[in-house]
């Protein structure tokens, strides 16, 4: 296939995902900002919101504070953020656009439908945590519908790699940012680590992920730090775990290597950064610092990315 | 154009009536219950919207994607009517190729004086770069879309020859889906020649004019200048029909003479590119050296025949108006035959008389200019205002040579369902042309356009013009 589609099939895939990755965001700090004041923090949940979804400096050009309504408005709908919901959406669309003929009918459908959708939100009518949350049901809900037209519509060929492949260098870089906030978020002085308020930060962190029940099911144990970064960094079972984000990488990689008849960088970056997940213990991670941790794979992830751009989509 | 002037009802016989073919539809018509039409209408133009199928209209900051308005009741054709057209197009399309062939080889038309020669050198379309360049199997208009008006219930007038790079052929298959999915007891009731093999024949035609030295099965691609342009919509449609790859510029590029499109696999070998750029964005190596759409080096690989492009270059010779006005002299010239289709009566201000005459009569005439298209650019004399007929007077007296005139035709007209219900409004009709190695490939049917407004002669789709689906019949 034509390069430049799938190119803009790799980066429509990772604009949907991003854009349901900030909902998330958005939703957990809405979240961490409604804890009873008994439990209050620094009350820097929304700047720990643009933190974690790395555009700080961005921010700090366009507004003097991180609260609940700039932070919505950047996140969401400022056409001024390349990385709001509202600029995902927009790229998506351009380029779903520009591949109509490598999209199906459902796909299309549902981006489409997305975009004209969104003008019915503004960031004024957001004030109540009801409308709000309306409104990022119905970005997740994109997300859903999109990738699982995807899924259920496309032939099994190199454009629904390409995509997937857009996908899980997506989602992989998002799981790493969302454990981050426990890095952005500092606990004030007076609390201490294990404290009610570290617990429901961490819990916060995996309902935005939607893994609250998963991890009980996984630990049946109180939460835990270490047993939260365990799920979503190294078990395989956890959907948007570091390590099940690069076994679908793998996979994917494979699947193009074998229809093209060569493999190149991307392939053996792919491996060589599982093989690293699967050889990392949590313990060892803690002891070496999660945000280090982090940090390291979000550069290799980026390393992959440009990999597969280099080998494939120029 | 004034309600005064008696219009060919192409349902209605004067004095009452219906004609033979369209007695069916005229019957249902009448017997639909109230309200169903317009209930189907607005099915239609939501389907139109969901699948996206709009056309931009440039200029207008408001909406740079609008649907084009679509009639939900369908124009007849019998095929006898049809038969006549079709003749008259193949026959037409061959002179337009040979005329081609020949200003931009000997000039045989130029040298016995046919076709003056400062119409061919001093035109605009005209390019230079072609002289005495063959082009492969000596083929330049492989997709014409020929728009036709009728007048009578005989007489069917040729408007333009669009020879470069035609488009609406999208919205005739479009319509004839959407057709079928509203109105299946239309379909029971009527036999209707179906139209949905164009994509198939267009990709026939494409492959039979790759270049002599490509494979047995030739890479065939679809070029668009990208999603912007007004007709994206159909450049998405036709490679998707097609089974072709949609390319822009930038995913081309040529070596050693031979042009290869850059894909997840490495460079591959393009054959034929059916090219919906214009001439002078082509390659800025040769035209415009601004402009960022094209591939350079795409013309020297075209010279060297080892690509084809469809349509070839400077095919725009052929639809300018004041060639056009020298078609059936062209029929007469290469085929020694007379022309099937008439030409509109065309003043070609160029000339005194011509001049003239047209100065006289301005608030009776249609004066276009020679290069426009769209319907821009024009003066409906009828419908002007005396301010409006004093400027196209001064323009015309600065630059004759820019102006062709014609008589405001009665074009005909064709029930159509609008706000008072359904009524008569005028339409014209594009059928589209192919012309490959082998033979001349014409679906039966096209694109109907229709002009809404009541009285309305403008029928362009960037004018506010809509379309409706053409049946011929087997009757």
């Amino acid at each position: 296939m034509l390069s430049r589609t799938a190119d803009n099939l790799f980066w429509l895939a990772r604009y949907v995902e991003r854009a349901e990755y900030l909902a998330r965001i958005i939703e957990a700090s809405t979240r961490l900002a409604n804890l009873p004041s008994a439990y209050a923090g620094s009350s820097n949940e929304w700047e720990s919101a643009v933190a974690t979804a790395g555009c700080a400096p961005l921010f700090y050009q366009n507004y003097d504070k991180a609260t609940r309504e700039t932070v919505i408005d950047f996140l969401a709908f400022s056409p001024d953020n390349p990385s709001s919901i509202r600029s995902c959406f927009e790229v998506a669309r351009t380029n779903a656009r520009s591949v109509r003929t490598a999209l199906t009918m459902d796909m299309w459908d549902a981006i489409n439908s997305a975009w004209l959708d969104l003008g019915k939100y503004r960031a004024s009518n957001l004030k109540q945590d009801e409308q709000l949350g309306g409104f990022l049901s119905f970005v997740k809900e994109t997300g859903l519908r999109f990738d699982g037209s995807a899924y259920r519509t496309m032939l099994r060929s190199d454009g629904y790699w390409f995509s997937r492949l857009g996908v899980m260098i997506e989602r992989a870089d998002n799981t790493a940012r969302i454990l981050d906030v426990k890095y952005h978020v500092l606990l004030p002085d007076a609390e201490h680590i294990g404290g009610s308020l570290d617990y429901f930060q961490w819990s916060a962190i995996l309902r935005a992920v939607s893994a609250l029940t998963a991890y009980h099911w996984v630990y049946k144990e109180s939460l835990k730090p270490w047993l939260v970064a365990d799920l979503l960094i190294l078990n395989d079972q956890m959907p948007r775990s570091l390590a099940a984000c690069y076994e679908s990488l793998v996979r994917n990689l494979d699947s193009l290597s074998l229809a093209y008849g060569r493999q190149g960088p991307a392939q053996r970056a792919a491996r060589a950064i599982r093989t690293k997940l699967e050889n990392a213990r949590i313990d060892d991670v803690f002891q070496s610092g999660l945000h280090e941790f982090v940090s390291d794979f979000i550069a290799d992830n980026n390393r992959l990315g440009a990999a597969i751009t280099q080998q494939y989509l120029t | 154009m004034p309600d005064d002037v008696a219009a060919f009802d192409e349902m209605n016989i004067a004095g009452g009536g219906v004609r033979p073919a369209y007695e069916t539809l005229a019957h249902w018509l009448k017997s639909v219950p109230e309200g169903l039409l317009e209930t189907r209408a607005r099915e239609a133009e939501a389907l139109f919207r969901r699948i996206g199928i709009t056309f931009a209209v440039y200029g207008d900051a408001e909406s740079t994607e609008r649907l084009i308005p679509f009639d939900v009741v369908p124009r007849v054709l019998t095929y006898a009517e049809w038969a006549t057209l079709s003749g008259g197009l193949t026959q037409r399309v061959k002179a337009i190729n040979a005329f081609l062939n020949d200003v931009y080889g000997r000039r045989e038309i130029l040298r016995a004086g046919i076709v003056p020669e400062d119409l061919v050198y001093r035109n605009p379309a005209f390019r230079p770069e072609m002289n005495q360049q063959p082009v492969p199997h000596g083929i330049y208009v492989m997709i014409a879309g020929i728009d036709i008006v009728r007048v009578d219930g005989d007489t069917f007038y040729v408007l333009e020859d669009n020879a470069r790079t035609p488009s609406g052929v999208s919205y005739m298959l479009e319509n004839r889906e959407v057709m079928f999915r509203l109105f299946p007891e239309l379909f029971a009731q009527h036999r209707v020649a179906p139209v949905e093999n164009y994509t198939d024949d267009l990709l026939a035609t494409l492959k039979s004019v790759a270049p002599i030295s490509a494979s047995a099965d030739p890479t065939c691609v679809l070029l668009t200048p990208g999603q912007f342009n007004s007709a994206y919509y159909e450049h998405t449609f036709l490679a998707d029909k097609l089974g072709v790859e949609l390319v822009e510029g930038r995913d081309l590029f040529v070596k050693g003479d031979i042009v290869y499109m850059r894909t997840t696999q490495g460079p591959k070998r393009v054959d034929v590119i059916y090219r919906r750029l214009d001439d002078e964005f082509l390659d800025p190596l040769t035209f415009r050296p601004d402009s960022a759409l094209g591939v350079p080096g795409l013309i020297s690989a075209y010279h060297h025949g080892n690509v084809t492009l469809a349509n070839a270059v400077g095919t725009g010779v052929a639809d300018d108006k004041a060639v056009y006005s020298y078609m059936p002299e062209i029929v007469k010239f290469y085929l020694g035959e007379e022309p099937i289709l008439k030409n509109v009566p065309t003043f070609r201000c160029r000339e005194a008389d011509g001049l003239g005459y047209v100065l006289d009569n301005l608030k009776d005439l249609v004066v276009k200019e020679v290069h426009g298209s769209g319907g821009y650019g024009m003066l409906i004399g009828p419908k002007a205002t005396s301010a409006e007929i004093e400027i196209f007077r001064q323009k015309l007296k600065k630059d004759p040579e820019n102006f062709i005139a014609q008589p405001t035709l009665a074009l005909s007209t064709c029930p159509t369902l609008v706000e008072e219900g359904v009524a008569p409004r005028h339409v014209d009709l594009r059928p589209f042309v192919l012309t490959g190695r082998d033979k001349v490939r014409i679906v039966p049917g096209g694109l109907t356009r229709v002009a809404l407004k009541q009285g309305s002669l403008v029928v362009n789709s960037s004018q506010g013009g809509g379309t409706k689906d053409t049946w011929v019949l087997d009757c």
